[in-house]
């Protein structure tokens, strides 16, 4: 068995680019030898700052013998079309073909061709070139006077097959046995013969650390290392670990100082700063948790004076930089907040939904709207929105798009707003992704809401929704948003009406969106009372059947529904991730008018652990009996069994004790909905099951009598509606 | 091939400048002066920006003083200039060598690699105004850029054939570095061992103050509207009369112009995008003309 090693050397691979490439290269390896019908038993992909490895094991020295099969016309088939069979097969007269037996067709003629196998250096010498040259890269450039496309110039080929060159040229490139090492400890050239060989050199001579793995284990525990001897605590950043170990062939990792007079900035500038522009680790104290003056770096060589150079190289320029930054964080104090919102008069937020200063009019609105069902002072939440986006055209901001709302936050304290106002402009971003914190301060809620409500109800007036996997504005990210905020805080708003409102209010101010002239909007307005809010408006032209205000809600009324279909979406989502059952999800979401979150998940949950019970699995099977047995006879029948049994056509105890039974606990079941608690409803029809088990042991629900039948049948379709006033059972899994 | 090893510190900011037109002149460039105009960048210079284009081979370094307006501070900053030198050098086609031609360059100047830590970190340079863009680096030294290393992709809206590798050195910044020194004024301009030590400021400090006030205060908006309106009618009129070259040279001093203006703060968002338009499309006007030009006269 023989072994294929294949490296692609080039000038710098950008690091975020590095780990796919390996992979590609890998499976394009691995398609290109199973298209040609070769097996092996080993692949092993490798990648860094300049270069892509394949190593390929157990492969065989050719490619397996095939015989290529053509069905030809039947035997005794006319001349013309034996001739034809004769020519496509490529064979000279029809002796040379076999005969063939079928039961159907009779016997009929098979041309059989031995494709001897090919060697694999063959294989390779085209395969390799097909593949460079079909590579896909995020983005590729040409170099010199090539035709070819890589990443950056592609500098050297090796290809070794057991041993020996395959040879090939790609656009000039000649393939080689020859590979280069780090630039500065130990370049080479190296030749090599084996994949054994090829990784020792390089990891001994070549000082090249060849697996992503180990280096960002490497950087990771000397990273590790480094600041616990100094009683330090890295600040862990695995996006960042990753990078590094794309920049890095030969990574050494340096602890250096920074100005302690720096740390009176804010902590994520620093940290930002380090991160974004220089690529390094921050560092804390374990004892107070604040930022230590100290970074980590990691360097792509062992210098000769210990790091010491780049130690202090470094923290010259992460000083200029942190400069920069206090520049921006002396002159934004000297504007009031207030006076920098004034600025977004000129930014759009988005063409048709007006500037960012027309947004932030109307979350401030909304923000103020919802307080009172969030706890939160209105004023206080009208404060904050009307400042919350201010931050965006500060100094520090347009340098760090990232600390957009944090920025604001520092701002809001140092000017001295309330503390509540601070925090809410902080995090009214947030959450910004599944894992990332939601706010839980009152007033944060209300802002944080309503800036998400604004923004999606917005994109839904103008119907810019999300499609596929295209979701530029990241309405998808906010809607999350708005559901998790609203269950992991309980609050309980009507849905249907914000968003209804919303989007009336957006296509109010953008008639042309929706075919409605201007002139007829606000003749429609003037006619109503004067000082009526959209909520009102809405209400009052729904019921008149025509007119613009009519059309323009009705409109208003469709989106809604749709985007709340788009937040049901979410919160199912959501739930799954959360590790709910689907049934569950299911069986809940088929209820009608459910648009309280806080009910679906509470629903959701009770159901849960009802059916973890004795008594909620048992009622599950009744009911699945039930429901089966409807269904069976209502298709016999090719009618539904609706309305009650009549207790006059009772026979038996059983069927007595039954209705009665069912009357009670739907009755008490509709008490506990009614006051949402749904633990006590479904309690309430748990008490259905020692009934429901009497009822299918002592009694036959096909009667003989058509009467009895149908009104045994009523008895089934009443423990159904029952257990439905819960969730829909028939979507539970039994 | 042996392990790379740097001479000497260089002397002063000027010795560090002899020393990379010395060694990109002994590596085949036609050692050029800078461009007699205002520009915000070393590649503006037609030397860079329309020799890429064409199919004749080139080979240029040069230092080009760059304009920046907005980034006046009045010589109170030290790491921040109005006016500075970028050192350009542009090889067509790039040599398969590049990345090791540049390398000894930074060795010539007195950085040691194997005490420093010289990295080549993604950075796709990208000039709109001249609808030129390129894949390449920023080259970090101990984490500071000292370098910006672009193969050119496209010109004037244009794909580039043969493609140039180009390579911009902030000059200040760079010096800094070699010397160790915080402040960019007190940069050693000539040898410090002279007769008449000159520091960066010393040359250029009063420049920056004066520069910086009429930048921000003194510039005459009105003035520079109908100076705009008048270099686009210009490289327009120059264009149409099918010469390239001072159609150019109008289209970068229409592009000074508007970053004057800019500096001043005088311009909403939205017609800042309309002048840059404007200014994009004399640039590449220009360049398209001036690419046609040179085919037909190598064909």
């Amino acid at each position: 068995m023989a072994e294929l090693l294949l490296e692609l050397f080039s000038e710098e691979i950008p690091a975020r680019m590095q780990a796919k490439a390996e992979a590609d290269l890998k499976a394009a390896v691995e398609s290109g030898l199973s298209e040609a019908g070769v097996a092996f038993e080993r692949i092993t992909a490798l990648s860094g700052p300049r270069r892509l490895t394949v190593c390929v094991e157990g492969l065989p020295a050719k490619s397996a013998d095939v015989k290529e099969e053509r069905k030809g016309p039947k035997v005794g088939a006319p001349e013309k079309a034996v001739e034809g069979f004769l020519r496509g097969a490529g064979l000279n007269s029809i002796d040379e073909a076999e005969v063939r037996s079928d039961p159907k067709k009779g016997d009929f003629y098979v041309a059989v061709r031995e494709v001897p196998g090919r060697p694999l250096p063959d294989i390779i010498a085209e395969m390799v070139p097909d593949i460079v040259r079909s590579f896909h890269w995020p983005k590729s450039m040409r170099w010199g006077r090539g035709e070819l496309r890589w990443v950056r110039p592609l500098q050297r080929v090796l290809c070794i097959f057991d041993g020996k060159v395959v040879d090939f040229e790609i656009d000039g490139l000649t393939s080689g046995n020859e590979t280069e090492g780090h630039r500065v400890h130990g370049r080479g050239p190296f030749k090599v013969s084996s994949f054994d060989e090829y990784k020792t050199l390089l990891e001994s001579k070549g000082s090249v650390i060849l697996s992503r793995e180990d280096r960002r284990l490497l950087i990771d525990e000397k990273a590790h290392v480094i600041c616990h001897e100094r009683g330090l605590e890295l600040v862990e950043d695995k996006g960042l670990l990753e990078e590094v170990t794309g920049l890095a062939e030969w990574p050494v990792v340096i602890l250096g100082d920074m100005d302690p007079d720096f740390l009176s900035l804010p902590g994520e500038v620093i940290q930002l700063s380090m991160r974004t522009h220089q690529k390094y680790f921050a560092v804390r104290d374990p004892k107070t948790g604040d930022l230590a003056p100290h970074f980590v770096v990691v360097a792509n060589i062992d210098a000769t004076d210990g790091g010491k150079a780049i130690a202090e190289g470094n923290s010259r320029v992460l000083s200029a930089r942190l400069d920069d930054a206090r520049f921006f964080w002396d002159n934004d104090r000297k504007t009031p907040l207030a006076t920098m919102a004034e600025k977004l008069k000129t930014i759009d937020f988005k063409k048709e939904l007006g500037t960012v200063a027309d947004k932030v009019e109307r979350i401030a609105a909304l923000a103020r709207d919802l307080a009172p069902k969030v706890g939160a002072d209105p004023d206080l939440a009208e404060r904050a929105a009307r400042l919350a986006k201010a931050d965006l055209v500060s100094g520090m901001v347009g340098e760090f798009p990232e600390l957009q709302g944090v920025m604001g936050g520092y701002y809001a304290r140092e000017q001295g707003e309330d503390e509540a106002v601070a925090t809410a402009i902080a995090e009214h971003y947030k959450p910004v992704g599944p894992s990332d914190q939601v706010p839980s301060e009152p007033v944060s809620i209300a802002v944080a809401l309503a800036d998400k409500l604004d923004t999606l109800v917005g994109f839904w007036a103008i119907d810019e929704k999300p499609t596929g996997s295209k979701d530029p504005f990241a309405l998808r990210r906010a809607a999350l948003g708005v559901v998790r905020i609203i269950l992991e805080n309980g609050v309980r708003i009507d849905q249907t009406q914000y968003l209804a409102d919303g989007i009336a209010d957006m296509l109010l101010r953008q008639p042309n969106a929706v075919d409605i002239s201007a002139e007829q909007i606000e003749h429609a307005i003037a006619s109503a009372s004067p000082e009526t809010s959209v909520a009102d408006l809405r209400r009052e032209f729904a019921a008149t059947q025509r007119g613009a205000l009519h059309q323009l809600f009705g409109l208003a009324d469709k989106k809604a529904e749709d985007l709340l279909a788009f937040f049901a979406d979410r919160l199912k989502q959501y739930l799954r991730d959360a590790g709910a059952r689907y049934d569950l999800i299911d069986a809940v979401f088929a209820l009608e008018n459910q648009d309280d979150l806080v009910l679906i998940v509470k629903r959701v949950e009770a159901l849960g652990a009802f059916l973890e019970t004795d008594d909620g699995a048992n009622l599950l099977a009744g009911y699945k009996r039930a429901a089966n047995i409807l269904k069976a006879e209502e298709k016999k029948d090719g009618r539904a069994f609706e309305g009650t049994p009549d207790p006059a056509l009772f026979e038996q105890d059983e069927e007595r004790s039954l209705a009665a039974a069912i009357t009670e606990s739907v009755t008490s079941a509709e008490a506990a909905l009614a006051g949402e608690d749904f633990e006590k409803a479904m309690g309430a029809l748990s008490s259905l099951r020692a009934p429901v088990d009497a009822f299918f042991d002592a009694v036959t629900v096909n009667a003989e009598s058509a009467e009895l039948r149908q009104n045994r049948l009523l008895i089934l379709t009443s423990i159904r509606d029952a257990l439905h006033r819960v969730a829909d059972f028939s979507k539970l899994a039994a | 091939m042996t392990a790379p090893t740097a001479r000497e510190k260089p002397a002063s900011f000027q010795d560090l400048i002899l020393r990379l037109q010395a060694y990109w002149a002994a590596q085949g460039c036609a050692i050029l002066q800078p461009y007699d105009m205002e520009v915000g960048a070393g590649t503006l210079h037609p030397a860079t920006v329309l020799r890429a284009l064409g199919p004749k081979d080139w080979r240029a370094a040069y230092v080009q003083p760059s304009r920046r307006p907005a980034d006046a501070r009045y010589g109170e900053n030290p790491n921040r200039l109005g006016h500075y030198y970028q050192y350009q050098v542009i090889l067509k086609p790039n040599p398969a060598n590049l990345q090791d031609l540049y390398l000894n360059s930074l060795y010539e100047i007195g950085i040691d690699p194997s005490v420093h830590d010289i990295r080549f970190v993604e950075d796709d340079w990208e000039n709109p105004t001249v609808g030129a863009w390129g894949l390449g680096w920023e080259v970090w030294c101990d984490g500071m850029e000292v370098s910006q290393y672009t193969y050119f992709q496209q010109v004037g809206g244009l794909d580039v054939f043969p493609v140039s590798g180009e390579l911009t050195y902030g000059l200040e910044r760079l010096a800094m570095y070699v010397f160790g020194v915080d402040n960019v004024y007190n940069l050693p301009f000539n040898d410090p061992a002279s007769e008449t030590p000159l520091s960066y400021g010393d040359v250029f400090l009063q420049n920056e103050r004066e520069q910086s006030a009429f930048n921000f205060e003194l510039a005459d908006v009105e003035m520079l509207q109908s100076w705009f309106t008048g270099c686009e009618k210009q490289s327009t009129a120059l264009r149409e009369a099918g010469k390239p070259l001072p159609a150019y040279d109008f289209a970068l001093k229409a592009s000074h112009v508007f970053n004057l203006i800019d500096a001043r703060g005088a311009i909403s968002p939205t017609e800042r995008q309309a002048f840059i338009g404007r200014v994009r499309d004399l640039a590449r006007g220009a360049a398209e003309l001036w690419a046609k030009q040179e085919e037909e006269r190598a064909a």
